[in-house]
């Protein structure tokens, strides 16, 4: 066949909005397709000129680096307090956090919970890999039971540790909240039905309906100590057990 | 004609903040300063601006944090273990260069310490409570007139500097009551556009702001220290502010700053009435501290006696001033006089009065 006989159509590529700036994640880390997910969100729903972001403490940190519109690091756990004052300043804004499990859950729990207390309305986004990463793989929240970390290294002891951290549920069970869902981006099928949970949650926003939580289980292979592709069996084998994926809530007023 | 009302110091922080232009209050309740919250969430609703009641303090100063980036005037109130709290965010503020106003009504620490008087946060307040070497300016009134002025300096200063900008009054200066003139001040000047705010790409022309913190923003540790001691040092020489009274031909300076300095003037008027030349130095600015400035009226006099009420901190930056050129003495908390009605709780209270300094400037004469 000669060359100039091929039809050539660009079916799919770099995001609009994703930035020139490389990805500074490990091989195998599901940051930088949840990066691309967001990008492409925003950029289908056309809000990346009013868009503001909050990237938390943690692995998320240099995403004002990667993505195309206002976005600011926040100190640890923060985010949906700074998040507050910028939506109520700027009522017109999308203004979204992107926050790590022990961000949002551990340290920025009871900034978390407020802001739903007090019904924001705001788009989080929760990145549950189940270890700090940035830090080097100690134990998080969502650390699941009998997992080793660095600081349970005999395995995630309930007597001691207590219990994996389900936020997609807790939010779920506030009266301030109108979605809240956890998805996986560990398959082609997962990608498309996070996109979706995220499409809905901006929309929640942009309507001025209400707060919009969507949950990403992430593979963290470094501190897991698997290969990128075991990390994707043991997020549908593990993780995805201990927390199912699914719309936890999705109503359409308060 | 310009407006005079009769209100207190904390009426008079509100009321300066309205004039200021800020458009966002973030506050949680600690006494001695609810009133400032109670004001702010009655008036800033009717005006069309934000009120937000946080979770903690560390919630109040986040939310500064965000609406400071946003490119908004905002501020909150706090009283000093909710001040403790705030360390962390003010420093985060101090890296991002974002201009924001926190008024700090100390009482006494420390811990829990009391509700009501106190001016045990100077240390605290002055060289900076949270990590990282920064500097944040600190203006101390003496009155509800200087409430209403130094809140609206304050947020022309911050802007002018992207910096924090304190006020630091105390239980005394925010309940005492007197006439204020509603003058709005630096509504002329002309301030340095916010062209880094997180607005929306849209409202900027296009412009993205993406800030991941100075190091990134200077190139390293190095250029960013470097940067903001040209700052401070550019405040230090621009922004010194002071008051003496009386000093031309004292034989005794007082040092005394806030409520102290309002007990300490008293003092002096009445050391004058008595034919004892006495004076007073008050600093304004706690930082940057007016060093220079008090280290030559202290020469010239040749003795100092500070008042505070705290065990003794304004006292450490007095002594560093005169470098030793000049006895200086201390009237600090155990020169207040406390009610002994009411045991334990009776002792909460209690100021140093204008004649018990009287009487230490006597042992000094």
């Amino acid at each position: 066949m000669k060359e100039d006989s091929i039809t050539k159509e660009k079916v799919y590529g770099k995001p609009k909005l994703r930035t020139a700036i490389p990805l500074m994640h490990c091989p195998g880390c599901h940051y930088g397709i949840i990066v691309r997910l967001i990008c492409e969100v925003i950029e289908e729903l056309g809000i990346e000129g009013k868009a503001i972001g909050l990237a938390g403490v943690g692995c998320s940190f240099p995403w004002p680096m990667y993505i195309d519109v206002d976005l600011t690091s926040c100190p640890h756990g923060r985010a949906p307090a700074m998040a507050t004052a910028i939506k109520r300043l700027h009522p017109e804004a999308i203004v979204f956090t992107c926050q790590g499990d022990g961000d949002l859950g551990a340290i920025g729990l009871g900034c978390f919970m407020n802001s739903l207390l007090r019904g924001e309305k705001l788009t989080t986004i929760f990145l549950n890999n189940a270890v700090y990463g940035t830090t080097g793989g100690q134990m998080a929240p969502t650390t699941l039971l009998e997992m080793r970390t660095t600081t349970t290294p005999y395995g995630r002891d309930t007597k001691t540790t207590g219990f994996p951290f389900h936020a997609s549920e807790l939010a779920a069970t506030m009266k301030g909240i109108v979605y809240s869902a956890r998805c996986a981006v560990n398959s082609p099928a997962n990608f498309q039905r996070a996109k979706k949970a995220l499409t809905i949650a901006f929309q929640k926003q942009i309507d001025g309906i209400g707060y919009g939580f969507v949950e990403f289980l992430s593979a963290c292979p470094p501190n897991w100590g698997l290969t990128p592709i075991d990390s994707l069996k043991f997020i549908s084998e593990k993780m995805i057990t201990e927390y199912p994926l699914g719309e936890f809530k999705n109503v359409e007023s308060i | 004609m310009v407006e005079r009302v009769l209100i207190e110091g904390s009426e008079a922080i509100c009321r300066g903040a309205i004039h200021a232009g800020c458009t966002g209050f973030f506050g949680y309740p600690i006494t001695p300063q609810n009133e400032i919250p109670e004001f702010m969430s009655r008036e800033f609703p009717r005006l069309g601006r934000v009120f937000v009641q946080s979770e903690s303090e560390a919630g109040s100063i986040y939310m500064v944090y965000g609406g400071a980036l946003a490119g908004e005037r905002v501020m909150t109130s706090t009283s000093s273990p909710g001040f403790s709290l705030m360390q962390e965010g003010i420093s985060f503020i101090s890296e991002a260069e974002v201009p924001a106003v926190v008024v700090e009504v100390t009482r006494m620490g420390p811990g829990i310490g009391t509700t009501q008087q106190g001016q045990t946060d100077y240390r605290q307040v002055t060289k900076g409570g949270g990590h990282g070497a920064y500097r944040c300016i600190v203006l101390a009134p003496y009155s509800p007139q200087e409430c209403f002025d130094f809140v609206q300096l304050a947020f022309h200063l911050a802007d002018k500097y992207r910096i924090v900008a304190l006020v630091l009054a105390d239980f005394i200066i925010c309940h005492m009551t007197e006439p204020v003139e509603l003058k709005p001040l630096y509504s002329d000047e002309v301030l340095p556009e916010k062209d880094w705010a997180l607005k929306g790409k849209d409202k900027k022309n296009g412009k993205r702001t993406g800030n991941v913190g100075a190091m990134f923003r200077y190139g390293g540790p190095v250029e960013v220290h470097q940067h903001l001691s040209q700052k401070y040092q550019n405040i230090t020489d621009s922004e010194l502010r002071y008051q003496t009274y009386k000093t031309e031909d004292a034989e005794l300076l007082l040092v005394a700053y806030g409520s102290s300095g309002r007990a300490a003037r008293g003092a002096v008027n009445m050391a004058r009435s008595e034919g004892l030349k006495v004076g007073l130095f008050r600093p304004i600015t706690l930082w940057p501290f007016p060093e220079e400035a008090l280290r030559q009226t202290a020469c010239q006099v040749g003795e100092v006696l500070v008042v505070e009420d705290s065990p003794g901190e304004l006292v450490e930056d007095v002594k560093y001033a005169v470098l030793g050129n000049v006895p200086v003495h201390l009237l600090g908390i155990w020169g207040r006089h406390t009610p002994k009605v009411g045991g334990a709780l009776g002792g909460a209270s209690g100021l140093i009065y204008p004649e018990k300094i009287l009487q230490e400037v006597k042992s000094l004469i």
